[in-house]
């Protein structure tokens, strides 16, 4: 017999195009998503070298990262304009499909690849960008790549890859009401750091990770990169493939229903082995803030921000040190008094239709506390339609919110959108480091709801409480 | 790509860990369209204060690192954002040498591609040359064939590579025209999925 294989093994001998000893596998990408900052040099070294693309059919480019959330038309950084030019230019040079800033399917890479039925279980999914996990939740091997790497995925539709280590993180029970997607994977990283993930690609498993919707999925795998890991990637189900049935890029009708049978055939062999395995207790999760300047610097809603001190290594004082000085935090003060001046609802992380839902929620019949600037930015051009056709757009603009169009936004600031110095934010994205949201700006990583309840009271408050006093009230 | 063999130089230490790409190179310089011309960007909200002045408090600045092209860091250097502005900007600034006791692997694979040897040693090793690099102008020797490092004042270590790497390097190739030597295999590949 043979041996039993995981998830990402089956994925991964299928698509191995050559193997050769002491060199690593030469892999099938069976699809690359394109975007306009890290794409021109990559299009510009196929041009000096008069190479073509080689599966245009297997490419797909959007506009995300530097488009105005705004005024969309009136692109006030003429360099941001000149990429996004750049782009139109080489997908039509090279005959690749895109969704420019006006289409209907434009947004966020990582959102609408699944909302395009694009990202399907058990295929190769690379972009040069690392949130490129996102895809994972659909049971695809997907992970972000680096500008050579993406030249190279054009030329020869194939990547030089040294196999991973495989990492079970499997969650078991169910998480309490009012935690998130977001506090799962934050709460994760809070407990092993940025790094256990280092060299190894995830399978998330368990009963908590079977009863997550397939946009809670998408929040759990975007951030694996945050824990260092290449990849993280969900079995697929019937949650996956209901989501899938119908959309524009899966096969319809019969054909369907044998690709279905051909992923529920992806899941993990019994018996099959990980290089490692971590065990969690949802129940044991509670809303998390992130105190400091990456997302493993991160504790529940209801503890206190750390003393240096109390690290053990000089090293990791150190670093708590910068951090604290840097988000202008006091050791030991707790983390509901930190008062914030800026709410991010938004990003890849966290810009689906049932994240705003949830917000909306949160905030329905309530505004946001004076002084706060807070921004509802959907995922993607569908987002804010959907959104819009629930009466969503109208309970965030009633309650003080900004709504905008789809796009990267204040998750990085390459646009008109940023947090100005010694501005505090809390975010719905998934990077914390000094400066993401804008020189000097300081970031609280949060879920939407917990985002939605800082905006209305001005500092972190634990959302289960809130939303029970709004009930109640 | 330069091929990379034997090379000794001045050592840049910069003794923290998780160092991500935002801090090696800002969005705000990630909107250009070319490769060159990034290494004046490089960890610029450490080098300058909001006026464009420099932080004298920031040691990149410190004259007696001019000229550096090896640069030794904490832990889990690279990690955050794949952008591969962050090893273009190492390098055109004039660091052809990383030396950490981890890297991010999407930042190790981007400078590959790019001719830059990223050298994993160990905590104490790493912290042995970051106390010698603080101390006095400070120079090692990076032999790449033989995956040895070492000073004149007897520090010397081996590091491991992947072969695969180091061939790459030592020959400055270019991994696109490898790959399309046995575009024959696409291609059967490709015919056999459909
Ligand atoms: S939303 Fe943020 S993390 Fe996601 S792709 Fe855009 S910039 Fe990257």
């Amino acid at each position: 017999m043979q041996k039993p294989k995981n998830i990402i093994e089956k994925i991964w001998e299928k698509h191995v195009v050559h193997r050769e000893d002491g060199k690593p596998d030469l892999l099938y990408i069976d699809l690359h998503l394109v975007h306009e900052v890290t794409s021109p040099q990559a299009f510009e070294g196929l041009r000096m070298n008069s190479r073509k693309v080689r599966r245009p059919d297997l490419t797909f480019a959007t506009m995300d990262h530097n488009v105005p959330t705004r005024e969309r038309h009136i692109i006030k950084d003429l360099i941001s304009k000149t990429q996004m030019d750049t782009l139109k230019q080489n997908c039509s040079d090279f005959g690749i499909t895109l969704a420019d800033i006006d289409h209907p399917e434009n947004g966020i890479v990582h959102v609408i690849g699944p909302e395009l039925g694009l990202t399907q279980p058990g295929k190769t999914i690379v972009c040069g960008d690392s949130h490129t996990s996102t895809h994972g939740a659909f049971g695809a091997l997907a992970f972000g790549i680096g500008t050579s790497e993406v030249e190279h995925v054009l030329a020869t539709q194939t990547l030089w890859q040294a196999r991973p280590k495989t990492l079970n993180v499997k969650v078991n029970g169910q998480l309490g009401k009012g935690v998130a997607a977001k506090d799962l994977i934050l709460a994760i990283i809070g407990k092993y750091g940025v790094r256990f993930g280092t060299g190894f690609v995830i399978e998330f498993t368990g009963e908590a990770i079977r009863g997550l919707s397939m946009e809670e999925r998408m929040t759990v795998c975007n951030m694996s990169i945050e824990a260092g890991a290449r990849a993280g990637l969900i079995t697929p189900d019937e949650t996956t493939i209901e989501y899938l049935r119908g959309r524009r890029f899966v096969p319809q009708g019969e054909e369907f229903e044998k690709a279905a049978d051909s992923w529920r055939a992806l899941a993990s062999d019994q018996g099959a082995s990980y290089d490692a395995v971590i065990e969690i207790e949802a129940e044991e999760i509670a809303p998390q803030v992130t105190w400091g300047t990456n997302p493993g610097m991160c504790l529940p809603v209801t503890s206190f921000v750390p003393n240096p001190e109390s690290a053990a290594k000089e090293s990791e004082k150190d670093e708590i040190r910068r951090a604290l000085e840097y988000m202008g935090l006091e050791a030991g003060q707790p983390i509901s008094s930190i008062e914030i001046d800026h709410v991010f609802i938004g990003s890849c992380t966290n810009s689906r239709i049932s994240d705003l839902r949830n917000a909306a929620e949160v905030i329905q019949g309530r505004k946001v506390h004076p002084g706060v600037r807070a921004l509802v930015v959907p995922g993607s051009a569908s987002v804010k339609a959907e959104a819009e056709k629930e009466g969503l757009d109208v309970i965030f603009k009633e309650a003080g919110f900004e709504w905008r169009d789809a796009g990267c936004s204040m998750c990085l600031a390459m646009n008109d959108d940023f947090v100005p110095p010694g501005g505090r934010c809390a975010s719905t994205s998934n990077r914390n480091f000094e400066g993401r949201q804008g020189n000097g700006a300081r970031t609280h990583l949060v879920s939407p709801e917990m985002a939605a309840a800082a905006a209305i009271e001005g500092r972190f408050t634990d959302v289960r409480q809130f939303s029970q006093a709004v009930l109640n009230s | 790509m330069q091929p990379i063999r034997i090379h000794k130089g001045l050592v840049y230490p910069l003794n923290r860990a998780n160092i991500d790409t935002d801090q090696i190179i800002p969005k705000q310089f990630l909107k250009r369209i070319e490769r060159q011309g990034f290494g004046q960007f490089l960890f610029y909200h450490w080098r300058f204060k909001d006026d464009g002045s420099l932080r004298e408090d920031f040691n990149l600045n410190d004259p007696k690192f001019k000229g550096a092209s090896i640069l030794v860091a904490g832990e889990n250097f690279g990690c955050g954002s794949s952008r591969e502005h962050a090893p273009w900007a190492l390098q055109d600034y004039g660091f052809n040498i990383v030396i950490a006791p981890s890297f991010a692997d999407i930042f190790k694979n981007n400078c590959v591609k790019n001719g830059i040897l990223s050298v994993q040693l160990t905590d104490e090793q790493v912290q042995e040359i970051v106390n010698r690099a603080e101390q006095d102008s400070y120079q090692l020797t990076v032999n790449l064939e033989e995956q040895r490092i070492y000073d004149n004042q007897g520090f010397e270590a081996s590091f491991d590579i992947s072969p695969y790497s180091k061939e790459m390097l030592l020959n400055g190739w270019d991994d696109i025209a490898i790959t399309l030597n046995i575009e024959d295999k696409i291609r059967e590949f490709e015919t056999a999925q459909h």
